[in-house]
């Protein structure tokens, strides 16, 4: 069972802004989730590893060079608030 | 134009030998699109600018005389989660409406570069999230089958699109199971790679080590030449692998190319073959083995013990991963962006992420975010996502070993074929216990098709057959075997 106070505070951690009809609904329906979930408890994990790729995934390198990005201008052309090749945000200090 | 009869050999044939050419061909796929997906609501895009330019291309080869690729001027649907650059890409969610792709997926450029003609983006559930295509912002798609029914998800618009005839092949991906279930429930092939078997680089992301693209098509063979096309390494996705093609087992003697089941070990495992499947499901799954072991097959019952956690495991890493990977939707460098509201409550950066989020995403999704949030917030990490990534591997234990005694193990796709449009919208849970076949595979990284093998009534049903990693190859196979002869 998750709390309503652990439902607000998640949804703060996950930038969401959720009405208070939300989180109520939220929270019914997260702890059936939840709930369901607790059955991994029954699972003895002592000797087990965190899973690992298959073995054939390896760490890829490459050269510490910097390219010319072709993509700059489409990409700018997407944000919302765009000044000079600069995005836009609020006033954070 | 018999659409209905196509297959990607025979468009080649036909436009080689000028029986059609690439732009009627693509007015035929076009104006059937027009007529009928109104009913169906499969496509979120049509593309008929960009089919109608690239097929003119396909026109002119064959006009000098150049040799013409295979998949030249073959129509194809693409999920909406997979780049297509110039054409807008949502990921079947608001919060990504109005966004453009700014450049193609590794797998769009390696079939362009084959000469495919790109009909339209398909619907699916929002980011990939769901099982039914309900969770679309723009829509439901309607199982072209029975009208009434769900085309499954979260491929649902690809494996409509493909069933009802409005391309010749498609493109899905999967997390935890959203090509094969869709494909089952639609009567048609889909085939999830194996992890790292195809680049992600131009899939919008969902949980990174679970996600995969994969081909919906109406035949084993056009799906084998689609994935030989999207397959292999790419400098852009690190996690991308070259799988060495495996040379099939089946083939007998070298030269002889008929394929053979005698003395293929099929494994089927007593945990997908349990109370709560339809169990008209599970007669037409056991004919379909009957017909393998009639012609020599060796057919063993398996176990994979921790089947039953495998669906818990799955809803906490997917969702997890997710959170970290739908962070970057914030309303400010793409997409959906609140800037103000009725209340002008929105002052600063905060404000805007809440917002932008909270009314950009849909109802799935945020109900998964915050079931990774929390599942990955201190003091809840170990208990759940460590725990999860540890269950995890007793998953791919458990296939590994039955790998030991047998070569590819055999299961339905789905417990019940297509249900109702609004049967499983209420509760979330009922939702989530439609991938119970299918995402243990995703846990354990390995390639699995499903293939029609019968039907409830008119409903299709699937089999899924799984295969060793990168063994796509031979699972595709042993799925056209039965094709070919056993159906």
């Amino acid at each position: 069972m998750i709390s309503k106070e652990e439902v607000q505070h998640v949804a703060q951690l996950a930038r969401l802004g959720l009405k208070e009809k939300e989180i109520v609904k939220m929270q019914k329906e997260l702890s059936a989730i939840l709930d369901y979930i607790e059955k991994l408890k029954e699972v003895d994990i002592s000797n087990v590893d965190f899973f690992a790729s298959s073995g054939k995934l390896k760490n890829i390198v490459r050269e510490d060079k910097s390219k010319e990005a072709e993509k700059s201008k489409k990409l700018l052309d997407l944000a919302p608030d765009e000044k000079g090749g600069y995005l836009k945000v609020k006033q954070i200090l | 134009m018999k659409l209905k009869n196509l297959t990607i050999k025979k468009t080649h044939e036909g436009l080689s030998k000028k029986e059609f050419s690439a732009v009627e061909l693509a007015n035929a796929y076009l104006e059937k699109i027009e007529k009928e997906d109104k009913n169906i609501n499969s496509f979120l895009t049509v593309c008929k600018d960009l089919a109608l330019s690239q097929a003119k291309e396909i026109d002119k080869k064959i006009e000098r005389g150049q040799e013409i690729s295979l998949l030249a001027g073959a129509p194809g649907a693409i999920k909406d989660i997979i780049l297509v650059a110039g054409v807008k890409c949502t990921a079947g969610s608001k919060i990504l409406e109005n966004y453009i792709a700014p450049y193609d997926a590794t797998c769009i450029k390696r079939l362009k570069d084959n000469g495919i003609i790109i009909l339209g983006k398909t619907n699916m559930d929002e980011f990939a999230m769901g099982s039914s295509t309900e969770n679309s912002a723009f829509g439901v798609t309607k199982n072209p089958i029975d009208l009434t029914r769900v085309p499954g998800g979260s491929s649902g618009g690809s494996t409509a699109a493909v069933a009802a005839d409005f391309c010749l092949f498609a493109l899905g991906s999967e997390t935890g199971g959203s090509i094969r279930q869709p494909a089952s429930f639609c009567g048609v092939v889909g085939l999830k790679p194996t992890y790292g078997a195809v680049s992600r680089y131009g899939l919008i992301d969902f949980a990174s080590s679970l996600d995969q693209i994969g081909p919906i098509t109406k035949t084993v063979e056009d799906c084998k030449i689609v994935f030989n096309i999207i397959k292999g390494k790419d400098p852009l996705d690190s996690t991308s692998v070259e799988s060495k093609v495996s040379s099939s087992t089946l083939r007998g003697v070298a030269g002889d190319s008929k394929l053979r089941v005698a003395g293929l070990r099929i494994g089927v495992p007593k945990e997908y073959f349990i109370e709560g499947t339809d169990p008209e499901v599970i007669k037409l799954v056991k004919r379909a083995i009957k017909k393998y072991e009639e012609n020599g097959a060796k057919v063993e019952e398996i176990s994979l013990p921790h089947t039953e956690y495998a669906l818990s495991c799955y809803y906490i890493i997917a969702p997890s991963e997710a959170s970290a990977n739908l962070a970057r939707y914030d309303g400010i460098k793409y997409g959906f962006s609140k800037t103000r509201n009725q209340e002008s409550r929105i002052k600063n950066l905060l404000d805007i992420y809440l917002e932008s989020r909270g009314e950009g995403f849909g109802e799935e999704v945020r109900r998964r975010i915050m079931l990774g949030t929390y599942a990955l917030s201190s003091g809840y990490y170990e208990a759940y996502y460590v725990r999860a990534q540890k269950v995890r591997t007793l998953i791919k234990k458990d296939f590994d070993k039955a790998f030991e005694k047998v070569d590819v193990i055999f299961t339905p796709t789905s417990p019940t074929p297509a249900f109702k449009l609004g049967e499983k919208t209420k509760d979330p849970l009922q939702m989530y216990l439609s991938d119970i076949f299918t995402a243990p595979v995703n846990l354990a990284e390995l390639p699995a098709i499903s293939i029609p093998c019968g039907n409830v009534g008119e409903l299709p049903v699937g089999l899924q057959i799984i295969g060793k990693p990168f063994e796509e190859e031979k699972i595709m196979d042993i799925a056209q075997i039965f094709e070919k002869g056993y159906s």
